[in-house]
């Protein structure tokens, strides 16, 4: 496993995501309030770009004509055919032990440390001064 | 020489239809008001279009009487319809137009009539038969109360209604009867027909008879979607619905179908929390004939991998309906244990009040 350094971390602000490439793989990155959580831009369906999709809340029920909404955008859904990804874990909403999407754990990291290695950083400068998405690949 | 025993000894026939076989025959069964009533209006028998009499489907040819409707009384019932396959048991599922009044007070005296002459010249005159209980749809209090009526007679093991009614059967103004049925542990038979509030098929009336009864396993695939996304067995976890004269070969495309939607479309149902195609399995039995065979015996298997469950199918003749002929009812290439499976074991695990 080695860290890439992919994203200044203010180019993704709450409720943003972006769109980077690492080692040839297109990996989405969320900002969930601060948290920020990476999955493969690839919809595990049919390959819709997650990166498109909307952003919904969790919809449950107990029983039918309830309806329990929680956890506003922290879901999203595949602009191709709507099935819905958990964006902390990558599980989908309708069959979460069997259809998942490929997640990456992603952190911040001081620019100090970033510029000390052992980061790779493939397409940007670092500086001290910011923090940086980095994930782990 | 001896002859074989049929290969269905023992076999539960869960799909055999009683004629009424005038209206004359349920007046006894009704109160005096509405005897009166029936004799002067002159009402004749509620005939419908759904088995037009000389259509060959209707009767099959030996089982059809010189005159009269067939399978009208016990006797009849009994020399063609259980001796000749020596059925256990047989399940009574008394088509009648009951469904198709307006007044949901004659409907509910129909029903009423047609059960208790169901008792009284059938289930009293042969151990083996059973029945369902017609219900008046028309209006749910009184369905419920029909169900509450006959709910300590054992012999009455499920619930009849038909798969075309006037709403989709998984709307909440159903819900009362199936809370008594999940009660009383009653399984819902859902059986071909319609009330006719509607046009046969989702498109309009078709011009032929032909399009009519094959259009029944299109509202069959309605009517389980209907169950399934209204979230019938997220609040009813116990109850099961027999799908009668179904057919059932369509059941797994229409299953991948739904299941595949939903998957994109979950958040509209949330009480749909697993895929359709599993809660199908667990909830819904289809039975037997007719088989809409496809061409080979390879192909046949190839069916019942796709159903991924051999617990789903119920043994049924369909008697007098003509599905097939001699006692070739079932389809060729079953295995032993499968047949068994669709003859006893499943019969047995779908009617609680068989075991």
């Amino acid at each position: 496993m080695a860290k890439y350094v992919v994203s200044p971390a203010k180019d993704i602000p709450p409720g943003g995501r972006k769109l980077v490439e690492v080692r040839g793989r297109p990996i989405v990155i969320f900002n969930l309030d601060g948290e920020y959580f990476g999955m493969l831009n690839r919809c595990p369906h049919q390959g819709g770009s997650l990166c498109n999709g909307q952003l919904v809340g969790l919809v449950q029920s107990t029983e039918p004509g309830e309806y329990h909404f929680s956890r506003q955008d922290e879901i999203v859904r595949c602009p191709w055919h709507g099935w819905e990804f958990d964006i902390r874990t990558g599980h989908s909403m309708c069959e979460p032990d069997r259809i998942q999407a490929t997640r990456y754990n992603v952190g911040i990291e001081a620019g100090a440390a970033v510029t000390e290695g052992p980061y790779v950083a493939e397409t940007f400068g670092v500086t001290v001064e910011e923090s940086y998405v980095v994930i782990e690949i | 020489m001896t002859i074989a025993p049929p290969p269905t000894t023992g076999a539960i026939d869960c799909d055999i239809h009683p004629s009424v076989p005038s209206i004359e025959a349920l007046l006894p069964y009704m109160a005096d008001h509405w005897r009166d009533t029936i004799v002067q209006r002159g009402v004749h028998n509620l005939e419908t279009i759904a088995y037009p009499k000389n259509a060959p489907l209707t009767a099959r040819p030996d089982w059809r009487p010189a005159k009269g409707l067939p399978a009208a009384d016990v006797v009849t019932i009994q020399a063609q319809a259980l001796d000749p396959f020596a059925t256990s048991i047989a399940i009574c599922n008394c088509l009648y137009g009951v469904q198709l009044l307006m007044s949901e007070d004659i409907a509910a005296a129909f029903a009423n009539a047609v059960n208790q002459w169901m008792a009284a010249e059938f289930l009293d005159r042969d151990p083996r038969l059973r029945a369902s209980i017609v219900i008046p749809t028309q209006n749910t209090e009184m369905a419920v109360a029909e169900i509450e009526r006959w709910a300590d007679d054992k012999r009455f093991v499920s619930v009849l209604m038909l798969v075309m009614d006037e709403n989709p059967l998984g709307r909440r103004l159903y819900w009362p009867i199936y809370a008594a049925a999940a009660r009383h542990g009653l399984p819902i038979c859902v059986h071909a027909g319609s009330a006719y509030k509607h046009p046969v098929t989702s498109v309009g009336w078709p011009s032929y008879y032909t399009e009519d009864y094959a259009a029944q396993s299109p509202a069959f695939h309605n009517m389980v979607s209907s169950f399934i996304c209204e979230g019938v067995f997220a609040k009813y976890p116990d109850l099961t619905v027999v799908l009668a004269e179904s057919g059932f070969t369509w059941l797994p495309a229409h299953l991948w179908r739904l299941t595949k939607f939903w998957r994109g479309l979950r958040a509209e149902i949330p009480w749909v929390d697993r895929p359709p195609t599993e809660i199908a399995r667990d909830h819904f039995r289809l039975t037997l004939q007719p088989v809409d065979a496809p061409p080979t015996v390879s192909d046949f298997e190839r069916l019942m991998e796709h159903m991924g469950s051999d617990e789903m199918l119920l043994f049924s003749t369909d008697y007098p309906h003509h599905q097939f002929d001699g006692n070739a009812v079932l389809p060729e290439g079953l295995s032993p244990t499968l047949a068994r499976k669709i003859m006893v074991d499943n019969p047995k695990n779908t009617y609680p009040r068989l075991q």
